[in-house]
């Protein structure tokens, strides 16, 4: 009989040490604040609020439990963090103003990779006035970004800056202000322009060339360099390479299956299609990628890019349309 | 006492010389005392439980949990590698799953206070065989895309069987679980033939005349070692041993594929089935884990989609239809080369034989494609059993040397070689035993061939 009562102990020892290791092990776990990555589908960012404090360096610990991400800061400049699946990725971050931050995935890991977004709330080591945000350009110009804008008016080649440059001396000055870019579509400004008493010799092409022109002088090729470093990984994905609405995500979208809300995603714009993108304005281009779709399942970019990170894209997305090279010539 | 003795087979009439480990005296203890095995057994039940948990709240991609690694990379080829070829159904004496209900059913751990619970009913006679076993081998097979990388549903079938177990032997006598439905005890049990142990009576005349049978009694399988004509039923767990009040059973080292080298075979038409499935299995899991398609693997791991359908009915098709037509085929022209008088149902049974040393080297040639690039893995696992960043033995970070790497497709090309020259040789001994034309043998020969070329492409070609 001892020696079975031996026997028993032997084993509940075992089976104790295992159930109390793993209990240990989960606890320390729970404390070690550790940020899990999953596809939205599973779950997105847990947590997905984060606290921090101005001038205290945040550690964050973080793994995947099912494909590649990348953890990165909106609207900061500190380099992306893959993380990989199953494995520990640290990074610490400090801060040094008081907000609301948000975090993001910055690799393309599923359909609703968009959607993988959390928040850090910096708060101040002492009480400081909170800064007033300035509303965004839309809401200033009064623009309804989500009423239909098809272009009335079309041209028949790709309008080239080039060319228009060289007939650049006949544009009236208001087309060159930010003022007037801002605010007017392409298809509105060319529609100006053939009001214009000194252009009525123009032909409809070279009036399209005088808008490419115009819309040349709000942006640089420093602008467009950078506007492309950001379509190529946040917008192709759905958008495409070229602009074309078929990026690899593009099919899928339609798909209710892959709807964490119910509705269904719209297909995506289609940037190189003239009638949308010529019907257009600068501020209303801004507004979508600032505020994002609402209900379309396109993203609001507002508090991830910088202002001169979203007018950079704007610009890029003019290439869609124009010729921006001035060298180019008939 | 003598070390090596003459063994006489019940069945045949040679007598073949064996080293009885249970007389090497600096063994006998490890073999005969109950401490030994208990302890072994404890830290795997404890090793099994540690599997579960991990599973269920361990990191749930699956190259960073215990549950994956140890289960479907560690153990299962350690049971490929080692364990069968050396031991046949020693994983068995080890085995977690049937240890609460063997505990319960004899009322101690270490003493054996009889049928102390349960209701010890017999297993139905028609469910007996393999039968069961193959199709749950089947089913699992059919899930095996998910089960192979998903720890969660790895750790819930661990559970599942480790209840079944349990459930049955309240409900049952002995090791029904194990010898009736366990898929990987049909697998163990199958190939146990080929091994380098066994347990066997030495004298079978002192057996005869003792009237209590006292192994037969103690036996958790319901063996009479007497009557015992392979291992393939005996799970190596010497209890038999331990109550021979004469010493007369001996655990042997045996030339490798002993039980196979008999000339009557009492195999039945379930042994075929399986080790058809086996084959099967080793076939599709080759074209699904190490094959270049891309929609194939995808099919496999989209469970209850179209594309997993007609994967698990090509699957299913392969196992039941396509290779036991093509082997029955195979017989059937054997039979009529060779004028062999005997039923096609029984000599389809009794053919069995050539496909084992077949089956069990295409799945370690499988085995080394499948696992041997992973084993950098178990490594990692152990300094990170749960995928929560951990170092504890500085062996996270391992990787696997390029030159085992470069040495796995000799070593796979090896493996199937050794099964199809074993298999032939088989089939050409099984030819002459029943005194037929050689040329009788080529038709089994030439499904061995065709399935190993099979394989060879999908592995190294």
């Amino acid at each position: 009989m001892l020696r079975e009562w031996l026997a028993r102990l032997i084993l509940v020892i075992l089976l104790l040490a295992t159930g109390l290791s793993l209990a240990a092990a989960w606890k320390a776990r729970r404390a070690a604040n550790v940020l899990y990555a999953r596809m939205p589908e599973n779950g997105g960012w847990t947590p997905s609020d984060l606290r921090a404090t101005v001038g205290e360096p945040l550690t964050i610990r973080m793994t995947s439990d099912d494909v590649t991400h990348s953890f990165a800061v909106g609207q900061m400049d500190w380099p992306a963090v893959d993380i990989y699946p199953g494995e520990m990725s640290a990074v610490t971050l400090t801060f040094d103003r008081p907000g609301k931050y948000t975090f993001y995935c910055t690799r393309w890991c599923g359909v609703n990779h968009w959607r993988m977004r959390g928040t850090i709330q910096v708060s101040a080591t002492e009480p400081e006035a909170p800064e007033k945000a300035e509303p965004p350009l839309y809401v200033q110009l009064g623009l309804d970004i989500d009423a239909e804008h098809s272009a009335r008016f079309l041209p028949d080649r790709t309008p080239s800056a080039g060319r228009g440059a060289i007939m650049g001396a006949s544009l009236p000055q208001k087309y060159a202000s930010r003022e007037y870019y801002l605010s007017h579509s392409p298809s509105e400004a060319w529609q100006d322009l053939r009001d214009e008493s000194n252009l009525s010799m123009r032909s409809d092409a070279e009036l399209w060339d005088l808008v490419a022109f115009a819309w040349s002088l709000q942006t640089t090729s420093d602008a467009i360099a950078a506007g492309e470093e950001l379509y190529r990984p946040n917008c192709a994905a759905c958008h495409g390479k070229t602009g074309g609405g078929n990026g690899v995500f593009a099919k899928e979208l339609g798909d209710e299956a892959h709807s964490l809300d119910g509705h269904a995603i719209a297909a995506p714009a289609i940037f190189s299609d003239p009638e949308n993108m010529l019907g257009a304005s600068p501020a209303l281009l801004h507004g979508k990628i600032v505020r994002g779709g609402m209900g379309t399942g396109m993203p609001y970019w507002g508090p991830i890019f910088t202002d001169e990170q979203v007018w950079a894209l704007v610009s890029y997305l003019w290439t869609f349309q124009f010729n921006f090279d001035l060298e180019a010539k008939p | 006492m003598p070390l090596i003795e003459k063994t006489s087979r019940l069945v045949g009439t040679s007598a073949e010389r064996r080293l009885n480990l249970a007389r090497l005296p600096w063994l006998e203890w490890w073999i005969k005392s109950r401490w030994p095995l208990l302890i072994v057994r404890s830290v795997t039940l404890a090793a099994f439980i540690f599997t579960i948990l991990a599973g269920l709240v361990g990191s749930p991609v699956g190259s960073h949990n215990f549950a994956i690694i140890f289960v479907w990379i560690a153990w299962w080829t350690a049971l490929k590698l080692l364990f069968i070829p050396l031991g046949g159904r020693s994983w068995c004496s080890v085995c977690p799953l049937p240890m609460p209900g063997e505990w319960l059913q004899a009322g101690g751990l270490i003493s054996k206070a009889g049928n102390a619970n349960g209701f010890g009913l017999r297993w139905p006679r028609r469910l007996r065989g393999y039968w069961l076993a193959s199709g749950l081998f089947l089913l699992i097979g059919m899930f095996s895309a998910v089960t192979l990388t998903d720890a969660r549903l790895t750790a819930w079938i661990l559970l599942i069987l480790l209840v079944s177990a349990l459930a049955l032997s309240l409900v049952f006598e002995r090791r029904a679980f194990c010898s009736y439905l366990c898929p990987i005890g049909g697998f163990t049990g199958l190939y146990a033939k080929t091994a380098l142990l066994e347990v066997r009576v030495i004298h079978p005349a002192v057996c005869k005349t003792h009237s209590e049978k006292t192994c037969y009694l103690h036996c958790p399988w319901g063996i009479y070692p007497l009557a015992m004509r392979d291992s393939s039923q005996c799970g190596l767990c010497m209890e038999c041993l331990r109550v021979c009040e004469y010493d007369n059973i001996a655990l042997n080292l045996r030339p490798f594929g002993s039980d196979l080298a008999v000339s009557q075979p009492k195999t039945g038409l379930d042994e075929t089935l399986l080790a058809l499935v086996m084959l099967s299995s080793a076939l599709s899991f080759s074209a699904v884990f190490t094959g270049p398609w891309g929609w194939l693997k995808s099919a496999a791991y989209a469970i209850g989609s179209p594309a997993w359908l007609a994967y698990s009915a090509a699957y299913i098709a392969l196992s039941l239809l396509v290779l036991p037509g093509l082997y029955a085929l195979a017989v059937w022209l054997n039979r009529n080369a060779g004028g062999i008088g005997k039923p096609l149902k029984r000599l389809i049974a009794e053919q069995a034989q050539p496909l084992l040393p077949l089956g069990l080297f295409t799945w370690i040639a499988f085995t080394i494609d499948f696992a041997f690039p992973k084993f950098s893995l178990i490594l990692s696992v152990l300094s990170d059993p749960l995928g929560w960043g951990w170092d504890l033995f500085g062996t996270a970070g391992a990787s696997i040397h390029p030159a085992i790497l470069g040495a796995a497709p000799m070593l796979q090309v090896g493996a199937v070689l050794v099964g199809l020259f074993w298999s032939v040789n088989l089939g050409q001994r099984r030819v002459e035993t029943q005194q037929a034309n050689w040329r009788a043998a080529l038709p089994v020969a030439a499904f061995s061939l065709l399935y190993s070329l099979l394989m060879l492409w999908l592995l190294v070609g």
